[in-house]
């Protein structure tokens, strides 16, 4: 190479201007994805939140809520152990566990393997239970129809300003553990304008998992998905 | 931190298009990341120190440069741009804006040096 300024004058410097996501492999097996549970009818939600913000306990709630009238399967990502998956598995709905090891965000190919333990002609909702993690599963579309980001009053509401990149996608927030609002100093207002700044559009739903409260709302919310879907 | 999991991503595309070029070496590779793709330039960095280790990027300059947040404020309707997550309007300092953009993480290009050219 002409080392006086760096030109490719004579050597074998080749520029390839690729001009493409880093991610792309993953979008295009999210698309696909999306593709089977369409050909099948079924919804996809995509839970995500900190470790602890009541993903698993709010998932056995709504299991046990809509199971008369829909068909549910879990797919659960958030492993230290087994134990949210056997929590599931006691409901009776199909789950099944994708052991991630080390990672901390589930991604596409993750969930095309993970598709094959179901009965999909069955099901009509397939909840993904994320890796507990604020930052990493949002970078990574799954194929899911919706995004759900749970965010707790015990855990503050400035969340949605230090980790804004959870809400630029999601579809809709859940304040969860209403319940323990009084003991808090969560600005459910504050919540939901910080994170309405990345997300103008975010729908957001207050509820507790533990007292019922607000939980019509929520399968109310999934209802209104489903039918979209059937169209 | 999926850092490693996005440059092992960076990887597979580097390597696909030095094979399809007959590459001998890859020696840059520049990515744009904005301030939403979720990712610590620093930390990409490392890891990429570490995956190309062996590879046909050994030699390789990861260059970030950087793809700016836009903002919208709701109340003097200002636009503006900014390269750090801080959501503030810089003309009247409301924070009543909306924002956009800023999830970049793309290969930009790549500058590899191949066999078939005078040497
Ligand atoms: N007070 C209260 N606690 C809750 C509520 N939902 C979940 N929890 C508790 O919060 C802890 C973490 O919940 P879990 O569902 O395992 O969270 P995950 O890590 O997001 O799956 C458990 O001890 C739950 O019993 C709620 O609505 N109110
Ligand atoms: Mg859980
Ligand atoms: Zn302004």
């Amino acid at each position: 190479m002409c080392q006086d300024c760096g030109c490719s004058a004579g050597s074998g410097r080749k520029i390839i201007e690729v001009q493409k996501n880093v991610l792309a492999s993953n979008t295009s097996r999210a698309r696909a994805n999306r593709e089977i549970l369409e050909e099948h009818g079924i919804l996809g939600m995509n839970l995500m939140s900190s470790p602890g913000s009541g993903k698993t306990l709010l998932l056995e709630k709504t299991i046990a809520r809509l199971r008369d009238r829909l068909s549910v399967g879990v797919i659960e990502g958030d492993l230290e152990t087994d134990r949210d998956a056997e929590r599931i598995r006691s409901t009776g709905v199909p789950v099944h566990q994708i052991v991630t090891g080390q990672t901390c965000h589930l991604d596409a190919f993750m969930l095309q393997g993970a598709l094959h333990h179901f009965p999909l002609e069955a099901l009509d909702l397939l909840f993904v239970e994320n890796v507990g993690n604020l930052v990493c599963p949002a970078t990574y579309e799954l194929g899911t129809h919706r995004n759900v980001v749970l965010l707790s009053t015990t855990e503050g509401d400035d969340k949605p300003a230090k980790y804004p990149i959870a809400f630029k996608h999601a579809d809709v927030m859940l304040i969860t553990k209403m319940d323990q609002l009084p003991h808090t100093d969560f600005d459910t207002d504050r919540a939901m304008r910080d994170a309405r700044v990345i997300r103008p559009s975010l729908e957001v739903i207050q509820l507790s998992a533990r007292s019922g409260d607000g939980l019509s709302e929520w399968l109310d919310y999934i209802e209104r998905a489903v039918q979209q879907l059937r169209g | 931190m999926h850092e490693f999991s996005i440059v092992q991503s960076l990887m597979d595309a580097i390597e696909a298009h030095a094979a399809r070029e007959e590459a001998e070496s890859v020696s840059r590779v520049v990515l744009r990341v904005g301030p939403l793709a979720g990712v610590v330039p620093h930390l990409l960095k490392t890891a990429f120190d570490t995956f190309k280790a062996r590879s046909v990027a050994e030699a390789a300059e990861l260059v970030i440069e950087t793809s700016p947040l836009e903002l919208t404020c709701r109340d003097c309707r200002q636009i503006s741009t900014t390269d750090t997550v801080r959501f503030k309007c810089p003309q009247c300092s409301s924070l009543n804006v909306e924002a956009r953009e800023g999830d970049a993480l793309v290969l930009e290009r790549l500058e590899m040096e191949v066999t078939d050219g005078p040497t």
